[in-house]
C-alpha cells in the first residue's frame, strides 16, 4: 500500500477523506520506475463527479494497457483541502501512487463544461505548475486538454501546451510514441510540441497567431510556421465495436454521481437539433454491436459488483437494437440489478420497458420539447410534435404514471412572447389529458413540472452565429412563463422551475470566446473563483470585477449577432460538419424549415467523409 | 442460511466510513458471487447487517457482519472468492454459518478489544514498556473509580469508567509475539505504524464495554488515561486498532425454544472443551465463535 500524500491529521479534518486516498477496486497498480511515460488524468471537478465520467475510464484503461505508460488520476480537491494545500504548500498529487502531479510527463485534463475553467487553473496552481504554458520549464508536465469544450479551446489557449480534438481512442498511441522518441534523443519540450502538431487531431495553440480588427473581431488566425497545419481535423473512432471498452471500471468507495455500470451504446445523434453541439460534433452516428454490449454489460457487472446499469448515448431510442439489449439486461433483475433507463422517446415500447424496470408510481416521464410552440420547435429542428407528446402522455397516464417533467429553453433564436406563453399551455394540455381519465380510474392529482434553462449558442451548431440576451432579458422571459402559468386552469397541477441567469451569461462568453479571455479567467481565479458550477461557490461579483479590470466586454461576445463571413475563433477546427451545412441550417432555422434526420434522408452535412456509421447505412 | 463474516481493515482503508464499508461489501458480495438473499419489494436489497460500526481512522482485525445466503460454498472457498475481489487493506478472515434463528451480531455485541498507540512523529505513551506498565498500574489497577465527564448532545455527565473497562494492559508493539498473543493478525503491518520509535513502542491494550447500551469508545478511556498521566491528548496523535468484538458467553445467541436448547447443548460442549484444556470458560466469546465453518 502506498504511503499517502496527506497526513492523518489532514485527512481526518477534511470532508470525505476517501476522495484522496485512491486504492479503489480495479485500480491499476504499476511501478512508476518501470514506465517511460507517467500521465496524470484529471477531471477538474470534485471526485464524485469526476469518477462518474466514462471518457476518463476509457482512456485510463487504454493508456494503462501500454506497458510503457502509467496513467493515474487526479480530481479537484474540495474547498476545504484546497485551503490546506495552499497554506501548507503541499503539491497536488495523483491518487494511484500519491505522487506530485508536477512529476508527471503529462497532465491530461478533460474539459466538459465552461464553468469548470477556473478549476483547471486550480489544478495547475495546486500542482505548482505555472499557469501559463509559455512560463513552463522543461521539467514541468505537458498539459493536454480534451473533451467537448476543446471544440473551441481558444479561451484556454494560454494555459494548455496542446489539445487533443476529438475521440481519444485513435491518436494517443502516436502521441506517446512520439514523446518517447523525442525524450530518448534528448529533445526539448518545444521540439516535441512542434512535432506533435503534425499528429492528426493535435492542436498546439502556441504555434498559431491571432490578429484582431478594430471592432474586436478576428482579422486573421494562422500558423506561425509553414509546416504547422492550418486546419486541425477532429479525431473519430469509426468502429465502436472492435475497440477498447473498460471491462473492469473503477469502483469508488464513496457514492459517485454515477454509482453504476455505464454502457455507451452509440455515439452521435441522427436528429440534428440546431442548438445541440453534441449532435453536430459527434457525427456520424455510430452504433456498437449489441453482442459486444451484452458481453461488456455482463463483464462489468461481474467486475464491479454494481447493483445498477445505465445506458449512455444521445437519443437512445434511435439505437437500432435497443429492444434486444434491454430484454437482455432485464435478465439481470434476478441478481438484484436495476436498470436505469436514459430518457427514451415515450411510446408503447418504452412505457412497457419502463413499467418492467421501475416503480411507475414513483417515477416520472420526461419530455424535452425544448420550445413551447410548434413554430419554434421547427426553428430548432426538434421533431417532437404536440400530438406525439399528448399521445405519449396519454398512454403513460393509462399505464399508471402521474408525474411528467418537461424541459424547455428560453432565449432561442426568433423566440416571441407567444412562444414563451405556449410553454405553460402545453403543460396545461398534458394535465387536461390526465383529468380526462375517469376519477375512479386515476390516482389523485397529476404533477407536471416545467423546467427552463436559458439557451447558450455553441460552436459548430447552426446557432453559432446567434445573438444572446442580457441577463435581465432572460429573467423577464422566465417571468412571462411564470405569469402565463397562473392563467392555466389546472395550475395547481403545474410547477415551474427556472435558474438564475448569471451563469448563462458566462457560459455564453466562454463557449464562443477567444484567446483574449485567458486573462479574465486568470484574474477570476486569483480573486478566488473556483467550483463555479456549484451555486454555493459561484460569485458573479468577482467575475464582473475580473471582466472590468481586464477591460473585456461581455456584450461583445454575447449580444452581437455574428456575421456569416466573420472569422470565428474555432474556424481552424474541422469537426466533420461543413460550415456551408451549418449556414444552410441557420437559414432553414430562420425560415422555420425542418431538416429530416439522418436515417430519413442525408442532408449532406459533411460527416460522410468519415466513411461509416449512419452515412453508409442505406448503401447496402 | 445465516452467515457471519469477519474481516480486517488496515492502512488507508481506515478512512472509509461505516456506510461506505457497507456499500463496499454489497458490491464485493456480488463480485465474489456469494449467493446472498434479497429483500422483497420493488427495490430489493441484500440482507446484510453489521455488528459494530468502526469509527473513521480506526483500523481493525475484528470486523463482523451477517448476511443471509440462499446457498453457500464451503467456508474456505467463500473466503477465497471474497479475498480475490477485495481492495488492498481489507481481508476476509472467517466465514461461518450460524443457526437459522441466530440473533444478529449487532444485538449480541457486548465488548471489544483495542490497541492504542502513538502515531509516528508523536510523543509515545511512555518511553519503555515497564514505564507504561507502571502507569497502567497506577491508573487502572490502583484507582477504585475512574471518573470522567462525558459530553453528550444535551449536557455533560459525570461517570465512572472503571466498570466499563474490563481490561487494561501495556504491551510492546514491536514484539510480534506480544501482538499475536493479543490477536493481531498481521503484526508487521501494525508495527509499521510506529516505525519511528526505537526498540520499544509501548501500546495500550483495552477491553471495553461495547454495544447499544453503555458503549464506551476506546478514545474515551485513552483520553482519561492521558489526562491522568498529564500526557497531552490529541485525537490525531494516537492510532486506535480494534482487535476483536465479543458477545457475552452466557447469552444464548438464538431465538426459539428448540434452538435455545440445542445451543445450550453446544455451549456445554464448549465448556467441556475448555475444561479439558484446563482453561476457564471465558466471560466473552468472539462473534465468530458463535458460528461454524461450512
Amino acid at each position: 500500500m502506498n504511503e499517502l500524500a496527506l497526513s492523518d491529521e489532514i485527512l481526518m479534518s477534511v470532508d470525505k477523506p476517501a476522495r484522496y486516498i485512491g486504492n479503489e477496486v480495479n485500480i491499476i497498480k504499476k511501478n512508476p520506475g518501470d514506465v517511460a511515460i507517467r500521465f496524470a488524468m484529471c477531471f477538474p471537478d470534485v471526485y464524485e463527479i469526476g469518477m462518474s465520467h466514462l471518457g476518463i475510464q476509457i482512456l485510463y484503461d487504454m493508456f494503462n494497457q501500454r506497458d510503457d505508460v502509467y496513467c493515474e488520476r487526479v480530481y479537484s480537491p474540495w474547498v476545504d483541502l484546497h485551503k490546506i494545500l495552499k497554506q501548507e504548500r503541499i503539491p497536488l498529487f495523483t491518487l494511484e501512487t500519491q505522487s506530485p502531479v508536477r512529476d508527471m510527463d503529462f497532465l491530461g485534463i478533460t474539459i466538459q463544461y465552461e464553468m469548470c475553467y477556473t478549476n483547471i487553473l486550480q489544478i495547475l496552481d495546486l500542482s505548482q505548475i505555472p499557469l501559463l504554458a509559455h512560463m513552463r520549464a522543461e521539467e514541468d508536465p505537458l498539459v493536454i486538454g480534451g473533451g467537448p469544450c476543446t471544440y473551441n479551446p481558444e479561451p484556454l489557449a494560454d494555459f494548455f501546451d496542446l489539445f487533443y480534438i476529438g475521440e481519444g481512442e485513435t491518436q494517443y498511441d502516436a502521441l506517446f510514441d512520439l514523446y518517447k522518441s523525442v525524450r530518448e534523443r534528448g529533445g526539448t519540450r518545444q521540439e516535441f510540441l512542434r512535432a506533435a502538431c503534425q499528429i492528426p487531431g493535435i492542436y498546439v495553440p502556441s504555434l498559431y497567431e491571432v490578429s484582431y480588427n478594430e471592432d474586436g473581431t478576428i482579422r486573421s488566425f494562422a500558423p506561425k510556421y509553414a509546416d504547422v497545419p492550418p486546419i486541425v481535423r477532429k479525431e473519430i473512432q469509426m468502429d465502436l465495436t472492435d475497440t477498447l471498452y473498460p471491462r473492469k471500471p473503477l469502483v469508488p468507495y464513496i457514492k459517485a454521481t454515477q454509482d453504476r455500470v455505464v454502457l455507451e451504446i452509440q455515439r452521435g445523434c441522427i436528429r440534428g437539433c440546431r442548438f445541440c453541439q453534441a449532435g453536430m460534433i459527434y457525427r456520424p452516428t455510430r452504433e456498437r454491436e449489441v453482442g459486444m454490449l451484452k458481453e461488456c454489460a455482463r463483464e462489468m457487472l461481474e467486475s464491479t459488483g454494481h447493483e445498477e446499469i445505465s445506458l449512455s448515448s444521445l437519443s437512445s431510442s434511435d439505437y437500432s437494437q435497443l429492444a434486444e439489449l434491454i430484454n437482455y439486461l432485464i435478465g439481470f433483475k434476478e441478481k438484484g440489478v436495476n436498470i436505469s433507463l436514459p430518457s427514451l422517446r415515450i411510446d408503447a415500447f418504452s412505457l412497457d420497458v419502463m413499467s418492467k424496470v421501475q416503480d411507475v408510481r414513483k417515477s416520472s416521464l420526461t419530455f424535452a420539447p425544448e420550445a413551447g410552440s410548434q413554430r419554434l420547435r421547427n426553428v430548432i429542428n426538434k421533431g417532437l410534435t404536440e400530438e406525439v407528446i399528448l399521445e405519449g402522455a396519454g398512454l403513460a397516464f393509462a399505464g399508471g404514471w402521474q408525474k411528467v417533467k418537461l424541459y424547455f429553453m428560453l432565449g432561442l433564436p426568433t423566440e416571441t412572447e407567444e412562444d414563451m406563453r405556449e410553454i405553460p399551455r402545453l403543460a396545461e394540455k398534458i394535465a387536461r389529458r390526465y383529468y380526462e381519465i375517469p376519477k375512479d380510474q386515476r390516482n389523485g392529482k397529476c404533477q407536471i413540472t416545467i423546467s427552463t434553462s436559458f439557451f447558450v449558442p455553441k460552436p459548430f451548431t447552426p446557432f453559432q452565429w446567434a445573438a444572446m440576451y442580457a441577463k435581465e432579458e432572460y429573467l423577464a422571459r422566465a417571468r412571462i412563463v411564470n405569469e402565463e402559468m397562473k392563467e392555466q386552469l389546472n395550475r395547481k397541477s403545474l410547477k415551474y422551475n427556472w435558474h438564475e441567469a448569471d451563469v448563462t451569461v458566462l457560459e455564453g462568453v466562454f463557449a464562443r470566446g477567444d484567446r483574449r479571455l485567458g486573462q479574465v479567467l486568470q484574474k477570476a481565479y486569483e480573486k478566488g473563483c473556483i467550483f463555479d458550477a456549484w451555486s454555493e461557490f459561484f460569485d458573479n461579483g468577482k467575475w464582473m470585477e475580473a471582466f472590468r479590470e481586464c477591460g473585456i466586454s461581455i456584450d461583445f461576445y454575447n449580444l452581437r449577432k455574428r456575421e456569416l463571413d466573420e472569422i470565428l475563433p474555432w474556424d481552424f477546427i474541422d469537426c466533420g460538419v461543413s460550415k456551408s451545412f451549418l449556414r444552410r441550417e441557420w437559414q432553414h432555422a430562420q425560415d422555420g424549415k425542418v431538416t429530416p434526420n439522418c436515417r430519413m434522408q442525408c442532408s449532406g452535412c459533411g460527416a460522410a467523409q468519415f466513411q461509416g456509421g449512419v452515412c453508409l447505412e442505406h448503401q447496402d | 442460511m445465516n452467515i457471519r463474516i469477519k474481516f480486517q481493515k488496515y492502512g488507508s482503508m481506515k478512512f472509509i466510513g461505516h456506510l461506505d464499508m457497507m456499500r463496499y461489501f454489497q458490491k464485493a458480495i456480488r463480485r465474489a458471487d456469494i449467493d446472498i438473499a434479497y429483500s422483497e419489494g420493488y427495490s430489493p436489497h441484500q440482507i446484510m447487517s453489521f455488528a459494530a460500526p468502526l469509527g473513521v481512522g480506526v483500523t481493525s482485525d475484528g470486523e463482523y457482519f451477517d448476511i443471509e445466503a440462499k446457498t453457500s460454498r464451503s467456508s474456505a472457498e467463500s473466503i477465497q472468492a471474497l479475498n480475490e475481489v477485495m481492495a488492498e487493506g481489507i481481508t476476509v478472515l472467517e466465514y461461518k454459518r450460524l443457526p437459522d434463528t441466530a440473533k444478529t451480531s449487532m444485538s449480541l455485541v457486548a465488548a471489544a478489544d483495542y490497541l492504542a498507540f502513538a502515531k509516528p512523529g508523536y510523543a509515545p505513551l511512555a518511553e519503555t514498556l515497564e514505564e507504561l506498565q507502571a502507569k497502567v498500574q497506577v491508573f487502572y489497577e490502583s484507582q477504585e473509580k475512574i471518573c470522567i465527564t462525558k459530553q453528550t448532545k444535551k449536557r455533560e455527565i459525570e461517570m465512572d469508567l472503571k466498570p466499563f473497562i474490563y481490561q487494561m494492559e501495556a504491551l510492546n508493539l514491536h514484539s510480534a509475539e506480544a501482538l499475536t498473543a493479543y490477536g493481531v493478525k498481521n503484526p508487521q503491518i501494525l508495527a509499521r505504524g510506529s516505525e519511528t520509535t526505537s526498540s520499544c513502542a509501548p501500546a495500550l491494550f483495552l477491553k471495553v464495554c461495547t454495544g447499544s447500551s453503555d458503549n464506551i469508545k476506546p478514545e474515551l478511556a485513552l483520553e482519561a488515561f492521558c489526562r491522568f498521566q498529564g500526557i497531552p491528548y490529541e485525537a490525531f496523535s494516537f492510532q486506535i486498532h480494534r482487535l476483536e468484538v465479543y458477545a457475552k458467553a452466557d447469552e444464548i445467541p438464538v431465538k426459539g425454544e428448540h434452538e435455545r436448547k440445542s445451543y445450550q447443548a453446544y455451549l456445554d460442549k464448549q465448556r467441556k472443551a475448555y475444561e479439558k484444556k484446563g482453561e476457564a470458560f471465558p466471560q466473552f466469546l468472539t462473534l465468530g465463535e458463535l458460528g461454524r465453518d461450512v
